[in-house]
């Protein structure tokens, strides 16, 4: 009675398959990001140079980490979804 | 800074202020139960949910902090922008489902879902207690240093406004309010910026920011030594001359008023350049440019000192578009102003001189964040960078204020869609900051005493009304999110610890009324914090919540979350560790020093961020007290 949510959320049997792909996703996301992290570190000069229509590694990573984000939880919600209208149908 | 204060800013900003306050009576009605005032009765909508879930987000230090941070140190601002997003891919991913399920109202509830454990209980309300009192802090100071340009008020009353406002937003009403409070500024914050950030473009870039900025003088100089000038040019006299990290600095004086001047030598030609300066003289006197602040002698400032485009010099750009707006800062020249301060006689200086600085180096790491060795980069200043980054990354998913809003909504599907919406919002609003951010440093919007006001000012470079709204959206900010810092922190006491640890028997009515006495308690608190660090840059303020929260919460909820071997001890343990040792190490940080008037260089701790030690040390805890206690998970259900 003491930990019940304040809302029931009812039986996910997509829950286990929607938690492997969530750890598979927040690993690359990691990845992408560990790579920004590692080149200020390691190559900090490298950020300045020219990549593409005049902007430098920095603003194109930077961006594309923000941006990146957003796509892929768009596609983990699609994904989670179909599991979840599958799963809980059966 | 004088700054005029606008009958329509003031309209503005009450008729917003108005709004919230009109939006909480309306909800307060409604709110008779517990789960009202926790958790909304878990009742809102998953797009409502997503955007309030960015305007608890996008709070004083995203708005105010990271603009302002960008307009001092460029692209190294805007590593917050990226950090801070990045996390949510971490709420996304690993924490948003499971949490929803395992929790009712508070952060405490989901991490003692499997335990039961006392030791769980006290832990992790006293975490969330300090946490939220950590994010407070930015929130308040921006409050106040919002109030000064837009009321015309000091810096204390804008705190002791905001606190007396939120402390009756949530006395009355609970999460229910907050939500809508939050969906409105969240919705407008980023409507708004959009705005902004399209007057920047149109803007385009300009060698005069404006027609009222001051043009700062600059007079001959005959360098006799290294350290002793004359002034050929008669009107000035030469009053003294300071030698602060090899850069010279001279007092002239010109018409019966001293200020002080840098010393430049260029291809064997010596100018003295004028700077903004404060003086402190022995009597507490205060002179801004060598004159009382009522004289306005004391500027905004900002400007580029030379534009280039397709490899030719111009004077201004025109309308440009969002790219090219980046490249050409990229490719031009930025005049900063870098603080120094020394001692001249009694008196204490403060200096602001224009530092010159190439676009290309705007426009990349490495201003604040030392990290090349070329530069000197230390040991230490590329771990500060790591500790930051690493921080930002884990620290939103163990934000109790975040974290309770999983609670508002009726499913796990819409949690996980909620979260969706807010990356999106909160993602678009990021990538505006580094507009605003660098609009501010060139269109003169810097008052170099508090770079929270960056994006304001330059809103009121555009124009009053613009200026009053973005102002008064910002203020919306810190009330909301202070008020939903303020429901965490009373949950923790009132329903982590009241009700669970000490096991006080109460009915639905008197928890509520509990949680609201501990709102007031905390919020008068949060107030007086606000006072004291005043002056400091609000985005680093958050950054070190986020370092307290990564390092006290996150190892808890995913160890919890995908380890079977945790422990109710092993929890605990890493919690209080996570907190003893991330705020340890910031009280003994050069910032910190500073703050108490020491030397910076003398901290026994070189890092200013924590994370880098405090994160990795609360998880050695955990696992390691977890093996150790492996005899308490016998018999326990993991299936939940």
């Amino acid at each position: 009675m003491l930990h019940e949510p304040a809302a029931k959320t009812g039986l996910d049997k997509a829950a286990d398959k929607k938690a492997s792909l969530g750890v598979k996703m927040f690993f690359i996301y990691t990845l992408v990001y560990a790579g920004f992290v590692l080149i200020g570190l390691t190559r900090p000069e490298l950020m300045g140079l020219e990549l593409i229509g005049g902007q430098n590694i920095a603003i194109v990573y930077g961006f594309g980490l923000i941006v990146l984000a957003i796509i892929m939880g768009f596609i983990y919600n699609y994904f989670c979804t179909k599991m979840e209208d599958k799963m809980n149908k059966n | 800074m004088i700054y005029e204060v606008s009958n329509t800013a003031i309209i503005i900003f009450l008729f917003i202020v108005g709004l919230v306050l009109g939006v909480s009576f309306y909800f307060a009605r409604k709110t008779k139960s517990a789960a009202n005032y926790y958790a909304a009765g878990g009742n809102i909508h998953w797009a409502v949910n997503g955007i309030a879930f960015a305007g608890d987000y996008l709070s004083a230090a995203s708005f105010l902090g990271i603009c302002g941070m960008i307009a001092y140190s460029g692209y190294d601002g805007f590593l917050y922008s990226i950090g801070y997003l990045a996390g949510w891919v971490v709420a996304l991913f690993l924490v948003a489902e499971p949490l929803k399920k395992l929790g009712k109202y508070t952060f405490t509830d989901a991490l003692d879902s499997r335990f039961n454990s006392k030791h769980i209980k006290l832990a992790a309300s006293i975490s969330t207690l300090i946490v939220s009192v950590f994010y407070l802090i930015p929130q308040m100071v921006g409050a106040g240093d919002l109030v000064v340009p837009l009321l015309g008020l000091p810096h204390w009353m804008g705190v002791v406004i905001v606190g007396s406002i939120v402390i009756f937003i949530v006395a009355t009403a609970g999460m229910t309010s907050t939500t809508y409070v939050q969906f409105i500024k969240g919705a407008l914050l980023v409507v708004f910026s959009t705005i902004l950030t399209f007057y920047i473009l149109q803007n385009g870039l300009s060698l005069t920011p404006n027609n009222n900025y001051h043009k700062f003088s600059s007079t001959a100089a005959v360098v006799t030594s290294d350290t002793v000038v004359s002034v050929p040019d008669s009107t000035y006299t030469v009053r003294n001359t300071r030698v602060v990290d090899k850069m010279v600095f001279v007092k002239l004086a010109k018409d019966g008023k001293e200020a002080w001047y840098k010393l430049n030598v260029n291809e064997n030609k010596a100018t003295l350049d004028e700077m903004l300066d404060i003086t402190v003289t022995p009597e507490g006197v205060k002179l801004y440019n060598g004159a009382p602040k009522s004289e306005r002698r004391f500027y905004q400032v900002g400007h580029l000192s030379k534009i280039m485009v397709d490899g030719k010099e111009v004077d201004k750009t025109g309308p440009v578009g969002p790219f090219e707006f980046i490249k050409t800062i990229e490719k031009s020249e930025i005049v900063r102003f870098t603080k120094k301060a020394f001692v001249d006689g009694d008196s204490k200086i403060t200096v602001w001189y224009q530092n010159p600085t190439k676009g290309a180096d705007i426009m990349k790491p490495g201003l604040l964040y030392k990290l090349s060795r070329t530069v000197g980069a230390t040991f230490w200043d590329r771990m500060n960078f790591l500790s930051l980054m690493l921080a930002l990354f884990l620290g939103t998913s163990a934000l109790p204020h975040i974290l309770i809003r999983y609670y508002t909504v009726p499913s796990q599907r819409a949690a996980r869609k909620s979260t969706i919406v807010a990356i999106s919002a909160i993602g678009f609003f990021y990538v505006l900051t580094l507009y605003m951010g660098l609009g501010s440093m060139i269109n003169g919007a810097l008052d170099v005493e508090s770079s929270n006001m960056s994006a304001p000012l330059l809103a009121k470079t555009f124009g009053i009304g613009i200026f009053s709204i973005i102002s008064a959206i910002a203020f919306a900010t810190v009330l909301g999110t202070v008020s939903g810092l303020i429901v965490a922190s009373s949950g923790a006491i009132a329903h982590d610890f009241i009700d669970k640890y000490l096991e006080v028997k109460m009915t639905d009515k008197a928890k509520v009324k509990a949680g609201k006495l501990a709102a007031i308690g905390v919020g008068v608190f949060a107030i007086l914090l606000g006072i004291l660090f005043k002056g400091m840059n609000v985005s680093f303020l958050v950054g070190l919540a986020f370092a307290v929260a990564a390092s006290a919460n996150l190892p808890a909820i995913l160890f919890l979350l995908f380890w079977k071997k945790t422990t109710a001890k092993g929890i605990a343990w890493s919690i209080i560790v996570g907190v003893v040792s991330s705020i340890g190490i910031i009280l003994f940080s050069p910032t910190m020093y500073e703050k108490y008037g020491l030397i910076p260089k003398d901290a026994p701790i070189p890092l200013d961020n924590p994370g880098i030690i405090s994160i990795p040390l609360a998880v050695i805890t955990l696992v390691a007290i977890s093996l150790l206690t492996q005899k308490e998970n016998v018999n326990k259900d993991f299936s939940k």
